[in-house]
C-alpha cells in the first residue's frame, strides 16, 4: 500500500496547522463567514442541514487497518459514533463541530489522512477499482496510476483554480468497476498489437445535472505519456471552459459543444508542445511508486481447499452469503470478500465505530491490514486466503456485517439526501431502507438476481442515479417529495444512461413503483436474462404500460 | 404575512438555532420568535445581523412556520427534518434529545 513520503508528511502537517489558525481566526472573528467558506472547503468541511460535515479522503478507496482504526476513533471522540462512506470512496462525518475540526484533522494527518482536494474547483480524490491490484481480470494495478496523478495533481498550482472541479477514475481491469464512462476524464488500461499497456483516454463524461458518457478522445496512449497527455487536456479545458456559468462549466460541457473529434485535435496539437518534456514519467519514479503496491507475502495456497468447500455445502448461510459477497482473486487459494454496508432496512453506507473496528481487526489477523472502500458503499477485504473466509464471515456476523447481497436488489446505492444534505429535494434514505424491506427475502432476490438500484436526493447525482438499472431521483413538487424513476443505466464497460419512464411517483408510491417495474422484467425475462438485458431487448413500453397504464 | 421565524446555525458546533425572544439563540424551534408583520421581521432580522457579527451564528435566513395546537411548526418538509434530526436515525439530533426529555419527564411519579 503507498505510504507517504516525508513530502506529503510535511505539506499535510503545514494544512492542518494552516487551518488550525483559520478556524481559531474565524471564531475571533477576524475572518468573516464570506472569507473563511473557501478555506474550510479545501479542508473538506461543509456546513450541511444539521450541522458541519467532514469530507475525508480515501485516495482510490485504499485503506489501511491502522486508518480504519484512526476513523473509528474520530466516529467515537468527535462525531456520533459512526461514519458514512460515499460513492466517491470517501468518509463523511456528520456532526463535527468546528472548534474539533483542526484536532481532527491532526489525528487524521497521525495515519497519513486528511481532507484536501475533497472539494472545490480541484482536481479531486482520484478514484480507481476498488479490487485494485488483486482482481484476476486486471491488467496492471490501477492505483500505481491514481497514485502518479495525485501526486502531480496535489497542489498543482495551474491547476487548482479550474473552472470546476474535476474527477478521474482509472480501472485496469476490462470490466469496469470505476465507472470510468462517467468522469471528466477516465482511463482504462489496455494492451496494443505488441501487447504494451497505455490507456484508453476517456474525456467529458459525468453525471449530474446533464449526465454524458463520456467520448473516448485516445484509444491507445502509452503509459508513459500519461501526464504529458492529462496535462494538455487540463490546458484546453482551462482556457476554454466556461468560468461564467456554473451549470456550463464541466469539461463534458465543452467537449460537447466543440464536439469529441474537434475536442481530441485541440488536445492532440496542445500535447506536441508537452510530450517527452518535464512531465513524461521517469522510469525511476514509476519503479518507486510501484514498489509501494507490490503484492504482500502471498503463499502458494491449494486452490480449492476441502475444508472451505465443505463450510460453503454444509453451512446454508455461509453458502449464501459467499455466492454473493466473494470475488475471484488473482491468485489461488485467496478470495476477495465484499463486506456489505447495507443491511436490510439500514442506512447504505453507513458505519458504526464498532464496526469499523471489527473490520479492522479482520484486515489484520485475515487480510495483510488492508481495506478499500468501494463506489457503491461497501467495503472490500481484498485478499483472504480461503481458509480463512469462513471465519472473516464469522466475524462480520458478530459485528452485523455479514448480509448476503453483493450486486442484488437490496445492495442500494443512496446518497445522504434530505435528512442529512443542504442541497437535496427529497430523502433518499428512507426509500433505500423501504425498497430493501420489501425485497429481504434472499430467496426473491437470487430470483430477481443481478440489479443496481441507485438513488440521489437531487440532481447532483451524488447517488449516480442515472446509471442506476432502476434510477431513482428525488425532485420537489411544491413542497412534497416526488420520485422520478429512470431504467436502463449502467455505469460499467456497456455505460448507459437511464431513460425516465413517465411521471414521477409520491414517497408513498415510488416503492410500488419499484415492485411493478421488478414485476414486469419477471414478466418478461428470458431465461437467465438479467435486468439490464432484457430492459435493453423490450425498452421503456412494457413498463410504463405496468405502471401508467390504469390511467 | 406569513408567521416568520429567523433560524441559522451555531458557529461554534454547527447546531441548528432559532431566534427566541431577547436575541437568545434556542436549540428548539417552538421556543423561536415569530414575526407576523414586516417590521417585526426586519427587527428580527437586524438581530440576527448582529448575532453574525458577534460570532454567534452563521447564514441566518427567514423561514415561514405555523402554529398548530399551540405550537410553532414548520412548513417544509426540509425544515421539518432540520428542526428533529434525521428521519432515518431517530436516537440523532433534536429529536433525540427531546425525546430523552419526554421519557425522564414521564419517568417522574405523580
Ligand atoms: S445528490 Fe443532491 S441530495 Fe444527494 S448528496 Fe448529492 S447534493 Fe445532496
Amino acid at each position: 500500500m503507498y505510504r507517504y513520503d516525508e513530502l506529503d508528511r510535511t505539506l499535510v502537517g503545514e494544512r492542518v496547522e494552516q487551518f488550525r489558525d483559520q478556524v481559531a481566526r474565524r471564531l475571533t472573528g477576524e475572518l468573516s463567514e464570506d472569507e473563511f467558506r473557501p478555506l474550510r472547503l479545501m479542508n473538506g468541511l461543509y456546513l450541511q442541514l444539521h450541522a458541519y460535515m467532514l469530507r475525508v479522503a480515501i485516495p482510490y478507496g485504499t485503506l489501511s487497518a491502522r486508518q480504519m482504526r484512526m476513523l473509528a476513533h474520530v466516529a467515537r471522540r468527535y462525531d456520533k459514533g459512526y461514519g458514512h462512506f460515499t460513492t466517491r470512496q470517501n468518509i463523511q462525518f456528520n456532526w463535527p463541530r468546528l472548534e474539533d475540526v483542526p484536532d481532527i484533522l491532526a489525528e487524521l494527518a497521525s495515519v497519513d489522512m486528511h481532507a484536501i482536494q475533497t472539494s472545490g474547483n480541484s482536481i479531486r480524490n482520484v478514484t480507481a477499482d476498488p479490487y485494485a491490484g488483486v482482481a484476476a481480470d486486471e491488467i496492471e494495478d490501477p492505483r500505481i496510476t491514481a497514485e502518479i496523478i495525485r501526486q502531480w495533481s496535489t497542489l498543482h498550482p495551474e491547476f487548482s483554480f479550474l473552472p470546476r472541479k474535476f474527477k478521474i477514475a482509472v480501472t485496469g481491469a476490462p470490466h469496469d468497476r470505476a465507472a470510468v464512462r462517467v468522469h471528466d476524464i477516465g482511463l482504462r488500461m489496455r494492451r496494443n498489437g505488441e501487447g504494451e499497456v497505455g490507456f484508453e483516454v476517456i474525456v467529458g463524461g459525468g453525471q449530474g445535472r446533464t449526465p454524458i458518457i463520456g467520448p473516448t478522445i485516445c484509444e491507445f496512449l502509452p503509459k508513459r505519456h500519461l501526464l504529458s497527455y492529462i496535462e494538455a487536456i487540463l490546458r484546453v479545458y482551462n482556457q476554454l471552459g466556461r468560468r461564467d456559468n456554473l451549470f456550463k462549466a464541466r469539461i463534458k460541457i465543452l467537449v460537447q459543444s466543440v464536439g469529441a473529434a474537434l475536442f481530441a485535435e485541440m488536445v492532440e496539437e496542445e500535447w506536441q508542445h508537452l510530450r517527452d518534456g518535464a512531465c513524461e514519467l521517469p522510469v525511476e519514479e514509476v519503479a518507486r511508486i510501484e514498489a509501494h503496491f507490490a503484492s504482500p507475502p502471498y503463499e502458494a495456497l491449494d486452490p480449492h481447499p476441502p475444508a472451505f468447500a465443505a463450510r460453503r455445502l454444509g453451512d446454508r448461510e455461509f453458502g449464501r452469503w459467499c455466492r454473493t459477497n466473494l470475488a475471484a482473486h488473482k491468485r489461488p487459494g485467496y478470495a476477495i470478500v465484499n463486506i456489505s454496508l447495507k443491511p436490510v432496512g439500514g442506512v447504505p453506507g453507513d458505519a458504526t465505530a464498532e464496526q469499523m473496528e471489527a473490520i479492522a481487526d479482520l484486515a489484520e489477523r485475515f487480510g495483510f491490514g488492508e481495506i478499500r472502500v468501494t463506489h457503491a458503499q461497501n467495503l472490500v477485504l481484498p485478499d483472504v486466503r480461503l481458509g480463512d473466509v469462513y471465519a472473516v464471515w464469522q466475524g462480520l456476523g458478530d459485528a452485523g456485517l455479514a448480509t448476503a447481497n453483493i450486486g442484488l436488489v437490496t445492495d442500494i446505492i443512496a446518497c445522504p439526501g434530505l435528512d442529512y444534505c443542504n442541497l437535496a429535494n427529497a430523502r433518499s434514505i428512507p426509500v433505500a431502507q423501504r425498497i430493501s424491506q420489501r425485497f429481504a427475502e434472499i430467496e426473491r432476490q437470487y430470483e430477481i438476481g443481478e440489479l443496481k438500484i441507485k438513488i440521489s436526493g437531487c440532481i447532483n447525482a451524488c447517488g449516480h442515479h442515472h446509471v442506476g438499472h432502476i434510477g431513482i431521483l428525488g425532485v420537489d413538487k411544491k413542497g412534497e417529495e416526488f420520485y422520478q424513476i429512470t431504467l436502463g443505466g449502467s455505469g460499467d464497460e456497456n455505460a448507459a444512461l437511464g431513460d425516465i419512464v413517465g411521471p414521477a411517483f409520491s414517497y408513498d408510491a415510488v416503492v410500488d413503483a419499484v415492485e411493478t417495474i421488478i414485476a414486469t422484467y419477471l414478466a418478461v425475462r428470458r431465461e437467465g436474462e438479467p435486468f439490464l438485458a432484457t430492459y435493453r431487448r423490450v425498452g421503456l413500453a412494457p413498463f410504463k404500460e405496468r405502471l401508467y397504464g390504469a390511467h | 404575512m406569513p408567521r416568520t421565524i429567523v433560524t441559522a446555525n451555531r458557529l461554534r458546533d454547527g447546531e441548528v438555532v432559532y431566534l427566541a425572544p431577547g436575541g437568545r439563540w434556542a436549540e428548539r424551534l417552538v421556543e423561536a420568535e415569530a414575526a407576523e408583520s414586516e417590521p417585526d421581521l426586519a427587527r428580527l432580522l437586524a438581530t440576527a445581523e448582529q448575532a453574525v457579527r458577534a460570532l454567534l451564528v452563521v447564514g441566518p435566513y427567514e423561514m415561514p412556520v405555523e402554529r398548530a395546537e399551540g405550537e410553532l411548526r414548520p412548513l417544509s418538509q426540509r425544515e421539518r427534518i432540520r428542526a428533529l434530526g434525521p428521519t432515518v436515525r431517530a436516537d440523532l439530533g433534536k429529536q433525540a434529545y427531546q425525546a430523552a426529555v419526554r421519557r425522564s419527564v414521564a419517568d417522574v411519579p405523580v
